[in-house]
Order: C-alpha cells, then structure tokens, then sequence
C-alpha cells in the first residue's frame, strides 16, 4: 500500500532538537477542492490546545481550479504576522507540488499525495507520503464526496505527526460542521483514517510538534471583516449600501446575518435597517451620502477600485459636509491589480480623494479588535465631524483568521454630533448650514423632516448660509473653515501606540496589519544585532501631535509600508518640518503576500549598515 | 433662508388664500430663477409650486434633489422651505435613494435633464426605475446642453446640426419607453407649454407611491428653438398628440365629475384620489405596457409627441415598502433601538471562541 522504503530513506530529526509550537503549516490545494473544512479544523484544534495560531489564506481570482494555500502559524512566542519560512508542507495539488517543494528550506516536512512522487525531487526533507484515493475509498463509498472528504485526511496525519490532540480535532470539526451530523459521522471517519494510517505508516521524522499550552483562553477567532460588521451593528448603523467586490463583499454579507439576528424589531418584527446592493460603487457611495443627508447612520464597503470611482461623490460629501462611513479593505492595485492579494496601496490617494482641496479622516485598525472599535468610532466622527470617514483596512486583516480579545461593549452613548434643536436654535438666534458658531469649525445640522429650518445641499460654491455664491471671500471662508474643521479632529482620533526604548536611537513605524509581523522584528533585530528599537503605529490621518514628538526622540525612523511608493510617508512629510523628514526611512514591500517579520528586520539591518558604513 | 413650517394650521393673513394646510402660496415659491427667459424650465417650476400648494404638500415632508445642468438649479426655484440636495452630475437616483432609505416618509420630487439623465446618469436612471423608488422625477427634456452651450443630448434630434458642423447620426432616446421597460409604476410626457395637462399630471404624481417619471419637453430658447428642432416651442405646440385628456380630483376634494359612459377611464389612487382619462381620437390603456410601448412608437414614427399618461400602475409596491422597515423612519431611531445589547456581543463572543 504505501512506500515503506521511501519513508525509511529519510534522515531521522536528530534527537533533543526538537521544535515545540513554533512552525508553519502549508496546505497546497486547488480551489473549489473543499479544502476549507480541514483547514479551519486544523487552526482551531491548535487553538483549542491554547497555542496562539493565525491562518492566511493565499487564493486565486477563481471559483475552482486554480491552485490556493492556507497556510498555518502556530507560535508560542505569539507572532501571528506571516513567517516567510514554511515547515511543514502539505501537498494536494499536482500542479505546484513540484514547485512548492523546491522552494521549501532544507529540513522542512512534506505530508504529499503519494502517486506524486514528491521525493524524488530532493533529499534534504522529511517527505511522508500518504496514498489519499486509497485510504478515502472505504471511507467514503460516495464517489462524489471523496474529493472533499480527503482533505479531512491531511488533518489526521498531522494530527499524529504534530501531537495534535484528536479529542481538539474532532470537537473542531463539530463546531465546524454544527448540526450537519452526516457529513461529521463521514469526516470523522476520514480524520481517523488519517492518524491510523500514520500511526502504522510514517515514522516521526520531522522536528515539529505541538503541546498543550494556556495562550488562548477567552479568546476568539474571527476574519476582520466580521469584526467591522460587529461594529458597524454595535454603531447603530441603519442604511448599508454596497456592491460586491473582494476582499471587502464578506463585511456587508457577514453585517446582513447579524442585522437579520440582532436588530429586528421585537415588537413589530421589522427590520430597524436597510441594506442596498447598489449597482455600482458611484451608487453605493451616492445613496450612502443621501442616507447620512437625511440623518441615518449610513456605511458603504469597498476595496480600492470602488474608492476609485467614489471619489467624485466623495468630494461632495467633504465639501457639503455629510457624514457617512466607507470602509476599503485594500487590495493590491493599481486597475484591477491582483484583486485577491493584499496591499495598503489606497492610503494616499485615499486621505486626498476627489478634486480640489480634500482631505479626509482616516482611521487605520491593526488588528480585529480594532477594526471593531474604529468601525464605531468612524460612525461617531463621521457625525462629529460631518464628512464621510474612512476605515482602512486590507485584505490580509478582513480575509484571513485572526487570534484576538473578545470585543468590549461600548460604555460611551453614540455621538450624532452637532444636529440642530429647538433649544439650540434659540440660543444660536442666527443659524447658517455652515457657520461656525463654536470655533471648532464644525457647524450645525438639520435634516430633512426634523422640522427644524431647511437648507440647500449644494456640491456648488456656497456660503455660511448655504446659499450660492461664487464670492471669493465666501469660498475661502468655507474651506478654511473645512481645513479648521480638520485641524479639530486631529483631538478627536485615536492617539498612536507609541513604545520608547529608553536610549534607542532608531524607531519603527507602522500601521495597519503591518503591526503583528513588526512586533516579530523588533525582537529579530534585538536578538539578531542587538539593537533595541523604538516602535510607532499610527491609528489614523489626521495624526496627533505624538507623531512630531516621537520623531524628535529618535536619529533614524523607518516607515513600513506594504506599498510601492511610501505613501504614509509622504503624508508625514506634509506635516513635519525639514528636519524631522530627515530621520525618515522606508521599508518597503508590496508583493503580495502579508508583510512578514524577516523582510523587515532583513531591511533595517541592512540599512542601519549602510548607515555605519557611511 | 426659510423655516420649514410645520403643517399646524395658523391662522392666515386675511384675505390671503390658503390651501387645506393653512399654507400660502408663498410658501411653495423658491428663489429668483437665474435660466434663460422663455425657458421651459420656468414654467415646469411653476406648474409644480402650484400643484404642491393645491395638493396641500406639507413642504418639510418634501425633500428636492437634482443633479447637473439648468434643469438642475431648478429645485432651487421652487419649494424654497423644503431641504434640498443638487448632487453630482446624473447621480441624484443614487442621492434620492439614500435619503428615502433614511426616511421613507419624506417625499422626493427629483428633476433631471436630458443629458443628466440620458448620459451620464443612464445607469442610475435605469435603476432608480427598476427599484421603484418612491420618488417624482421629472425630466426637464430639451434636446441639448444648455449649461454648456448647446451641445448635443441623448434626445437630440437625428441629423440635427450644430454650428461647428457637427452633425448627429444617432437616434435620440426615448426615456418614457425606457421607464416603462425599466419598472417605472407612473410613466407620462408632456410640454412645458401645457399648463393644464401638466398641472393635472403633477397632482396625480402627488398621489402616486413609486417611481413616477414626467418626460416635460421643455424647450431651450438659446440653443435648441429653431426651425427644425422637433424642441421647439413651435413644433411642439404643431405635434403635441394627446393620448387622452387627463384630470384629477384629490380624495380630499368632494367633486363628482359627469361623463358620457364609455368616454372617460378612471384610476383609483391608493389614497383614494381619482385620476380621469377623457378618450380623444382612439382608446388608450394605461395599464398596458404593450400599449404604452406601442403608442410611443407609433408617435415617434409619425414624428410627434404622444403626452399625458402612458403607463400607471398605482398598486405594485415601491421599494421603501419591500425593505420592511419600522415605522419610524431609520433616520429617527435612536440608540436604544440601534445598539443591540450585551448579551448580543456575549452571544457573538461565544460564538467565536
């Protein structure tokens, strides 16, 4: 049945290296090959074992066919950025088998499809061949079945050749497949066929294996666009308008199941929202801007070719002062770019959408608690502020299965912000749409049907009252007013985590799902090189005033960016002075993948040489 | 800057007429129009604070929105104590459906031009039409560009010429055979000159619930009134093809209107108004596409312009009907009824450990 000589061939793990909680698994499959199941199974029995995990799916713009990898870190020091290295392959697809093999490092471990031959191609890993057809064929005496009750396969082996708890397995795949008790009678089945078969079969070889730690407990696994959908719900949102796009379709998909559940009306069982799948994003973003018009809690999700064609709309919500929520989960452009790649390539473009002077607050979560939290902050601002905001997250955090705190409730009422009143108007005797009472640049609001005074929406030139006007001295008025307005906001927005090594001359800076992978090379270039670093993460744009002081602490500053241009940077450079834009440095990458901890600290050493050399 | 006034009774000035809300006429009016004199749009604005002020149209209800062009400063000349919204250029389909997501009980009366319309905004056009959104959308149609200096329109004439020499080899669109296509529920043409027929249709647009589209030939005095343009005041006036003689009687007027049987078609509103349909040269349905689609054609075809009403069905529900939605309007609910509780987020929680 199997190749017994094959394994045999095989140069054992020396004894006592073991690595205990600390690799990565690559699963190799095709899409559309049911793969998900055995996936998710996998991540969450080491998570159930307490060992921190995070799952990163790498797939094609594709329904089925093309080749996809998920792949797996378990981490016992946390990191849950990508590791550049993979450990242990599973190879399902004879397509890119070849290939992944090769490019694996030596002593990594190959689980592969056995009629592939896979060890022919090197001798410096631990190969187990497992014979897949065979061993789903008593398993599974409906053919149509076996292509995705296979995968359940893999999971038993490595559930022998890792150490991974069976008991975690199975009470996975139940929470995975809930009530559909045919299909977890059948997948049982097939994850035991699994662990028998390398229990007889396949010798341990490799180093990699897992125990049982404490690392998870009362915490949650979750996609981070989930999370925005929580707290888009948790905001009180009530019109939800979009059009599909990847990676952001699964924030308004996941928002509908929630809504469906949790804002019925117990008394009349209607529905306290509306969700609009508009026909293009120039109409999702338009009825977004009319909802927030009229007074609703509005949103609209997209990735970067709709924030494209939002921008015209998008200058008309900055520029009449109309709140309303857009969420970009970016995706690797520019045009369609590879449309299920990540990338944080929108961010400048983005701070300035639309012609004429814009500029927009931005609010820039790294990680899934925080795209919760800055999904109902963004509701506030938006109607603090009057103005559309934006939360800018990517596909690498809103697709892929994250490790995170459970979600607090908010202890702070919703801010609707500066809607005019009775009381108010009386006491303001004077109201104009857009006069500045308060000095804060941020005027009152009325909307259609309070029955308090009416006015004219106009993306045309206007003046304090609303009314027409091509003046001069009243077009400046109003957009120094704006540029005030954004000033003000700058106390409003979440304030930078900023970590200060006590002597550092350098520092990191980053933001968005950059933060797990940086976190991973503060501590390589700390062990590696024995420097200690600085570390900034930005929140959001504007920046507060902790940005300048932090600078100032520092000799060189390194921005990381997944993006081509270092376009966070450029948007430092329009707030500091000559000297601080000095200290700044790039760190640059944008192939694709999640940003991983090597290809930073490989980065700042080398240019931190550079420096030294100089 | 108006107030909206809220539709309490107040006692009017004496002497003053008012109408079944206490309010004047004045209340209706909007700013000084800065169009072109003799432009069609004028009087479109004018037909409509008329029927707005008959119809008793409580104007804090009434939302106007508009996107690009001379017809789109329009709102800005009537219904001066309603909120407005002059959008982008052919997206105010998109504008309108947001504000009556936000507050189904608001009522929008939208005007567009043939270009905002027809060009830029053709997408949304077609699909505030399929929706059924609740709104009255007028069609200020006169065959060119007028903010830009007389550029060609979607509904420009074939063969027309401009003065550059640019000739148009293209047929123009017919929008009210698109709406009926598209979903619209109340489908009328009608000139700008024809201030009866114009009035009575406005009325039974008030009364409609969905999307009503009013294709006005409204011709444009600068660029579009020669001889030859089948806009101008002139041909419009010669080939004006009624497809019947409408009225309307308002559920709250008590008047019974006599006609010979057979003569005259009626259409019950949901609200209980009436419209009548005086049968001219031969019978039309309103009720049939078929027959709309038809008419249309034919007029087309002989070079005339079939008005009045084409196509109506006062029943389908609109799209702020399908949603379900509370009775509040979302835009009103406040966070006792947004914010569901903790026990939510816990469940959520649990559910993702």
């Amino acid at each position: 049945m199997s190749s017994e000589s094959a394994v045999q061939d095989q140069p054992a793990a020396p004894p006592g290296a073991e690595v205990v909680n600390d690799f990565s698994i690559q699963v190799a499959t095709v899409n559309g090959s049911g793969s998900q199941t055995a996936n998710l199974v996998l991540i969450r029995s080491l998570f159930q074992m307490g060992i921190p995990v995070s799952g990163k799916n790498l797939f094609p713009s594709n329904i089925a066919g093309l080749p996809t990898w998920y792949t797996i870190r378990a981490s016992k020091h946390g990191y849950v950025g990508r590791k550049k290295e993979i450990d242990l392959l599973v190879a399902m697809n004879p397509e890119t088998a070849h290939e992944d093999v090769k490019a694996l490092d030596p002593g990594a471990a190959v689980v592969y499809d056995e009629p592939l031959k896979l060890n022919a191609v090197r001798d410096d890993l631990v190969f187990y061949p497992v014979p897949f057809d065979e061993l789903v064929k008593p398993v599974c005496p409906d053919a149509k079945l076996r292509r995705l009750v296979r995968n359940m396969i893999y999971d038993g082996v490595l559930s022998k050749l890792l150490g991974i708890e069976m008991a975690e397995m199975e009470a996975a795949l139940g929470r995975q497949l809930g009530k559909k008790a045919k299909a977890v009678v059948l997948n049982q089945t097939a994850l035991k066929a699994g662990y028998d078969y390398a229990d007889q079969h396949l010798p341990k070889r490799d180093p990699f294996r897992v125990e049982r730690m404490d690392r998870t407990k009362g915490k949650i696994l979750i996609e981070a666009n989930a999370a925005i959908a929580i707290g888009a719900m948790m905001a009180g949102v009530t019109v939800v308008t979009w059009y599909p796009i990847t990676p952001s379709s699964t924030v308004v998909e996941t928002l509908i199941e929630y809504l469906k559940k949790y804002r019925m009306d117990t008394e009349t069982g209607k529905a306290t929202f509306a969700v609009v799948q508009a026909e293009d994003e120039l109409a999702s973003v338009g009825m977004a801007l009319g909802a927030g018009w009229a007074g609703a809690r509005s949103m609209t999700s997209t990735s970067g070719p709709g924030i494209s064609l939002m921008g015209e709309f998008v200058g008309l919500g900055y520029y009449t002062e109309v709140p309303t929520v857009i969420v970009d989960v970016q995706r690797v452009g520019p045009s369609t770019g590879l449309p299920t790649r990540t990338a944080q390539g929108d961010i400048l473009s983005t701070a300035v959408l639309s012609h004429g002077d814009t500029k927009h607050i931005m609010l820039i979560p790294s990680s899934a608690e925080e795209c919760y939290a800055f999904t109902m902050k963004a509701f506030d601002l938006a109607e603090r502020f009057q103005t559309p905001v934006f939360v800018m997250t990517d596909l690498d955090l809103g697709m892929n299965t994250w490790m995170s705190d459970t979600f607090q409730y908010p202890d702070k009422p919703l801010d609707r912000g500066k809607r005019l009143d009775a009381p108010t108007l009386a006491k303001l005797k004077d109201w104009g749409r857009y006069l500045d009472v308060d000095g804060d640049g941020i005027p009152w609001r009325t909307v259609p049907g309070d029955g308090m005074p009416s006015y004219f929406n106009r993306g045309s030139g206007h003046n304090a009252k609303g009314q027409y006007s091509e003046r001069a001295e009243d077009y400046s008025t109003n957009v120094d007013r704006l540029a005030r307005k954004f000033e003000t906001a700058r106390s409003f927005v979440p304030v930078e985590d900023v970590y200060v090594e006590p002597g550092a001359e350098i520092a990191l800076v980053a933001y968005g799902s950059s933060h797990a992978s940086v976190e991973e090379a503060r501590d390589q270039v700390r062990n590696a090189a024995g420097i200690r670093t600085s570390y900034m993460r930005l929140k959001s744009y504007p920046f507060t005033k902790a940005v300048e002081q932090f600078i100032d602490r520092h000799q060189r500053v390194y921005v990381i960016e997944q993006n081509r241009d270092a376009q966070m940077l450029s948007l430092l450079k329009l707030d500091l002075e000559p000297g601080q834009i000095g200290k700044l440095r790039s760190v640059l990458y944008y192939a694709g993948l999640p940003i991983d901890a090597r290809t930073i600290s490989d980065e700042v050493l080398a240019q931190e040489s550079e420096t030294k050399k100089g | 800057m108006s107030t909206a006034t809220p539709p309490t009774p107040a006692a009017p000035a004496p002497g003053k007429k008012v109408n079944r809300i206490n309010l004047e006429v004045a209340t209706y009016r909007g700013g000084k129009t800065t169009l072109c004199a003799g432009c069609g749009h004028n009087a479109i604005s004018e037909r409509i604070v008329e029927a707005y002020f008959e119809m008793g149209v409580d104007p804090a209800r009434v939302i106007k929105l508009s996107g690009i062009g001379c017809s789109s400063k329009s709102p800005a000349y009537f219904l001066g104590s309603s909120h407005g919204f002059n959008s982008v250029h052919g997206r105010m389909p998109a504008v309108a459906t947001g504000a009556v997501l936000a507050n189904k009980h608001l009522l929008p009366i939208g005007v567009s031009g043939d270009g905002d319309t027809g060009a830029i905004g053709a997408g949304q056009f077609v699909h505030l039409m399929r929706r059924n959104i609740p709104i009255i959308y007028i069609v200020e149609n006169n065959g060119c560009y007028g903010l830009t200096k007389g550029q060609l329109s979607p509904t420009a004439d074939l063969g027309s010429k401009l003065k550059n020499g640019v000739v148009n080899d293209l047929p123009p669109m017919d929008l009210c055979a698109l709406a009926i296509l598209l979903g619209a529920t109340f489908v009328a043409r009608s000139f700008s000159g024809d201030k009866k027929q114009l009035s009575a249709l406005l009325k039974a647009a008030i009364a409609h619930r969905g999307t009503v589209l009013l294709d006005v030939i409204s011709p444009c005095v600068t660029f579009n009134d020669h001889e030859g343009s089948t806009k101008s005041y002139a041909y419009v006036k010669e080939h004006d093809d009624p497809v019947s003689e409408i009225s309307f009687v308002p559920y709250f007027e008590d008047i019974s209107v006599e006609y010979e049987p057979g003569t005259v078609q009626t259409v019950t509103m949901p609200d209980g108004s009436t419209i009548y349909l005086k049968k001219l040269d031969e019978a039309h349905d309103p009720h049939s596409k078929i027959a709309a689609l038809t008419l249309l054609q034919e007029s087309t075809q002989k070079g005339e312009f079939a008005t009045g009403l084409l196509y109506i069905d006062p029943n389908r529900p609109s799209f702020t009907d399908l949603l379900n939605t509370v009775d509040t309007p979302l835009s009103m609910l406040g966070q006792e009824r947004t914010r569901p509780p903790k026990a939510a987020l816990d469940e959520i929680m649990e559910r993702l450990r």
